[in-house]
């Protein structure tokens, strides 16, 4: 097994069991561990504090316990969130943040005070009229509110040292990723749809310090080959995750490729850097402002369809693949407006609609294997 | 002698008159705003800036049971079917524009208040997006704490300034302050006087039947600012206390033998059937959840009250002050049972009622059920199921009422 191989095994395994690596590091660290939901937490505030920041993204449970708070319309993520709170899961966890972005995400923390208790909770509001100056001060109250929270559980005060530190770590993990992403378009083979999909999710419950010299040793190992030659198809990702894996796995036997992705759960997480003026909160709630073309944040211009416009020019890719979370509002109201512009564009889509568990893929595999066909022929 | 109308005639006039002046001024080149139902119309109403209100537009077209053409016409093109049907209807009304349940001129720019969800900051950016006009948002954060917090109402009142600012670019007119003391003022007063009416249904019998609430509920949608809206309020307010006076229940040839109270919007494409199933059972939804959040009451020319008032509404609030204001409800009203609408439409509102109405039977002890429905896709609803789930509650409640007369 080359270096290589090596990492992108450690990744998988991460992945794969999310509780065995946040014990293993909460063991090797001694720190204790802060649950995320989707999808900005101040991962940097938690990280200052002396804590790990773990992100919850659902899972594969069977859902028991928490159709008794959500009725069967409710997005799968926050369906599996609750499950593995009430069945819990979750009980390494010191706390939970959950910020209200959606009217699903406001519905499930008021829920969580009463099926969870014994885990605290953290609610938060990002503005969505964040661009204004009253806008950044209301979100600069939320953080600072959020960091009181989070220094009554540590037991000590966060210094602004810390939170300086905390975000160049952050800025150095966007960077980095970013990097990974870029490099790793080009060796579609090593890095197939899936792999990738698994590098970029062990970062989730990894102590960053841990998880970045890891993928900057990946990013120069993969940059000293050669480019790969690729036959199949490059596809431009977007959505808010790209599960169940066995859609991967789908894509890659039919030698589909990520290009790039507008996925929540992947790009949208690092692609914009913090600002670099101001104090530390200021700096991450001007990131925050800065942050564009997420579903999840007002954007009365409606940019994501050129995003993916631009995002399958500068990687020549063949078309895009859209990941449509089923239940969630603010995806499907995205939906018919880049539909349109992508379509005007004649750039091929391939629509597949999925819940985190999922009884039966078969009709989304013919769905894969026809889009395959389409661009083949 | 003129012989003065009642507010039932008043309504419809005002209503038509409505929609009559939002397209004659389209017409004659003003600015048409659409907007969301609970946003701070106080500032169009200070510009004298037109506007319609696309929710009650797509209750209109449900009740008029003609929303599944605009539905259709929406999902063809890519919106899923599990989205908010208001918005659906509303969206496929701006492609077809025609409607036998009245029409209504397109926008020249979008005024959107997320104190009802956060679904509206989405489907009016498609609108604003479709259409290439402006959009002015109210973001107003969901309270997890009891109370909306001092940070909020900063938060919210530099968007009223900024609002501002935005009206006076978009229309090229200057904001007049004081004419905008006059409308909050009204506007308050409006607000003072549905809540007034609405509470009259506390008597026993009740001289309301509930159902009007829904009717009235269109104007205080869009009325709310002006003195029309105020002097109708005032009157049906008179009536129904009057009524109460005279031991007048809501119906002539019924009486009132089990008060309930309604949870979310009502089904507008199944109205009368939702109501004459009730009615058949002697049940009065005397009071519900929904049509308090027009009770926007502040003090004249104090933004922050405003803020913190806009920001107050049950929907927006944390999931305790929900059942705290069910509870409310039950002993305010004299309540015997709880009908919660599961709205397929309105995550928001659904997707607390499980753990509300654990906590307020808890509570009250009072029996309640659950029924699925939509507010405006047909398809969302099975009579036969509601009818059950009704027949299961005046079973409850009888049961309650037998307890409670042996325990007497």
């Amino acid at each position: 097994m080359n270096r290589i191989e090596e990492i992108i095994a450690i990744m998988e395994d991460v992945s794969r069991y999310p509780a065995k690596a946040i014990r293993e590091s909460m063991e090797e660290t001694g720190k204790e561990v802060i649950g995320c939901f989707p999808l900005y937490t101040p991962e940097e505030i938690v990280y200052a504090a002396g804590m790990i920041p773990v992100g919850l993204w659902g899972g594969q449970k069977e859902i028991k316990k928490a159709d008794k708070y959500l009725q069967s319309f409710c997005c799968s993520i926050m369906k599996e969130n609750m499950e593995h709170g009430m069945e819990g899961s979750y009980e390494f966890l010191s706390a939970i943040i959950i910020p209200a972005y959606c009217d699903t995400l406001k519905c499930v923390c008021e829920n969580w005070k009463a099926a969870v208790p014994d885990i605290p909770l953290i609610a938060m509001v990002y503005p969505q009229n964040r661009k204004i100056t009253a806008g950044v001060e209301y979100l600069v109250n939320e953080y600072k509110r959020v960091k009181d929270e989070l220094e009554k559980i540590s037991g000590k005060k966060i210094t602004e040292k810390e939170l300086e530190e905390s975000i160049d770590l952050y800025e150095e993990y966007r960077k980095t990723m970013s990097q990974f992403v870029a490099i790793a378009s080009k060796y579609p083979r090593t890095i197939d749809a899936k792999k990738r999909h698994s590098i970029i999710k062990a970062a989730y419950f990894t102590d960053k310090k841990w998880y970045i010299p890891l993928i900057k040793e990946l990013t120069t190992e993969l940059n000293m080959l050669p480019e790969e030659a690729f036959n199949g198809i490059k596809v431009i990702a977007t959505g808010i995750l790209a599960e169940p894996e066995v859609l991967l796995d789908t894509l890659v036997q039919n030698n589909i490729t990520f290009a790039a992705d507008d996925l929540a759960h992947e790009s949208r997480q690092f692609r914009t850097g913090v600002s670099n003026s101001g104090t530390p909160l200021e700096r991450l709630a001007l990131r925050i402002a800065g942050n564009q073309k997420c579903a999840l944040l007002y954007d009365e211009e409606k940019t994501r369809g050129q995003l993916l416009l631009d995002l399958v020019k500068e990687y020549k890719a063949d078309g895009v693949v859209v990941f449509m979370m089923k239940f969630c509002d603010p995806e499907e109201f995205d939906y018919p407006i880049y539909k349109k512009e992508l379509e005007a564009a004649k750039i091929p889509m391939l629509y597949l609609e999925i819940e985190q568990k999922m009884d039966s893929v078969e009709q989304i595999r013919t769905r894969i294997q026809s889009f395959k066909e389409m661009l083949t022929v | 002698m003129k012989e003065s109308k009642t507010s039932k005639q008043l309504l419809q006039e005002l209503l038509n008159q409505h929609y009559e002046e939002a397209l004659e001024a389209k017409k004659s080149g003003e600015l048409v705003a659409w907007s969301t139902s609970i946003a701070p119309q106080e500032f169009l109403e200070t510009m004298d800036i037109k506007v319609v209100y696309p929710e009650n537009h797509a209750a209109a077209i449900g009740a008029r049971k003609c929303a599944q053409e605009f539905i259709d016409n929406s999902e063809a093109r890519g919106y899923s079917i599990d989205l908010c049907s208001y918005a659906r209807v509303n969206i496929g009304y701006m492609d077809i524009k025609e409607s036998v349940a009245g029409n209504i001129p397109m926008p020249d720019f979008i005024f959107c208040c997320n104190n009802i969800c956060n679904t509206v900051i989405k489907w009016y950016e498609n609108i604003a997006k479709e259409l290439h006009i402006p959009m002015i948002l109210f973001d107003l954060p969901f309270n997890h704490t009891y109370e909306v917090p001092d940070h909020s109402v900063k938060y919210i009142r530099g968007q009223f300034e900024n609002a501002i600012v935005q009206l006076e670019e978009i229309s090229g007119k200057k904001f007049d302050y004081d004419r905008f003391k006059e409308v909050m003022k009204i506007s308050s007063e409006t607000a003072k006087w549905w809540k007034q009416a609405s509470n009259e249904a506390a008597a026993r019998p009740s001289p309301l039947n509930g159902f009007d609430l829904f009717n009235y509920m269109a104007t205080i949608v869009c009325m709310r600012g002006k003195k029309e809206g105020l002097n109708l309020f005032k009157l049906w307010a008179e009536e129904l206390h009057d009524k109460a006076k005279r031991k007048e229940g809501p119906w002539k040839d019924a009486e009132e033998k089990y008060r309930v109270m309604w949870d979310g919007i009502a089904c507008w494409p199944y109205l009368s059937d939702t109501y004459k199933v009730l009615k058949k059972n002697g049940i009065n939804m005397v009071t519900s959840t929904y049509p308090d959040s027009w009770s926007i009451i502040y003090d004249s020319n104090d933004l922050d009250g405003m803020a913190r008032a806009y920001s107050s509404n049950y929907a927006n609030r944390n999931l305790e002050f929900g059942a705290d204001n069910i509870v409310k409800l039950v002993e305010d009203f004299s309540l015997d049972g709880i009908i919660f609408h599961s709205n397929r439409s309105c995550k928001l509102m659904d997707f607390r009622q499980y753990e509300v109405q654990r906590k307020v039977s808890r509570r009250t002890g009072i029996p309640s059920v659950i029924f699925d429905g939509d507010q405006t896709d047909p398809r969302a609803f099975s009579l036969a199921q509601y009818e059950t789930r009704i027949q299961a509650l005046v079973e409850m409640m009888e049961q309650k009422k037998k307890e409670r007369a042996n325990r007497e």
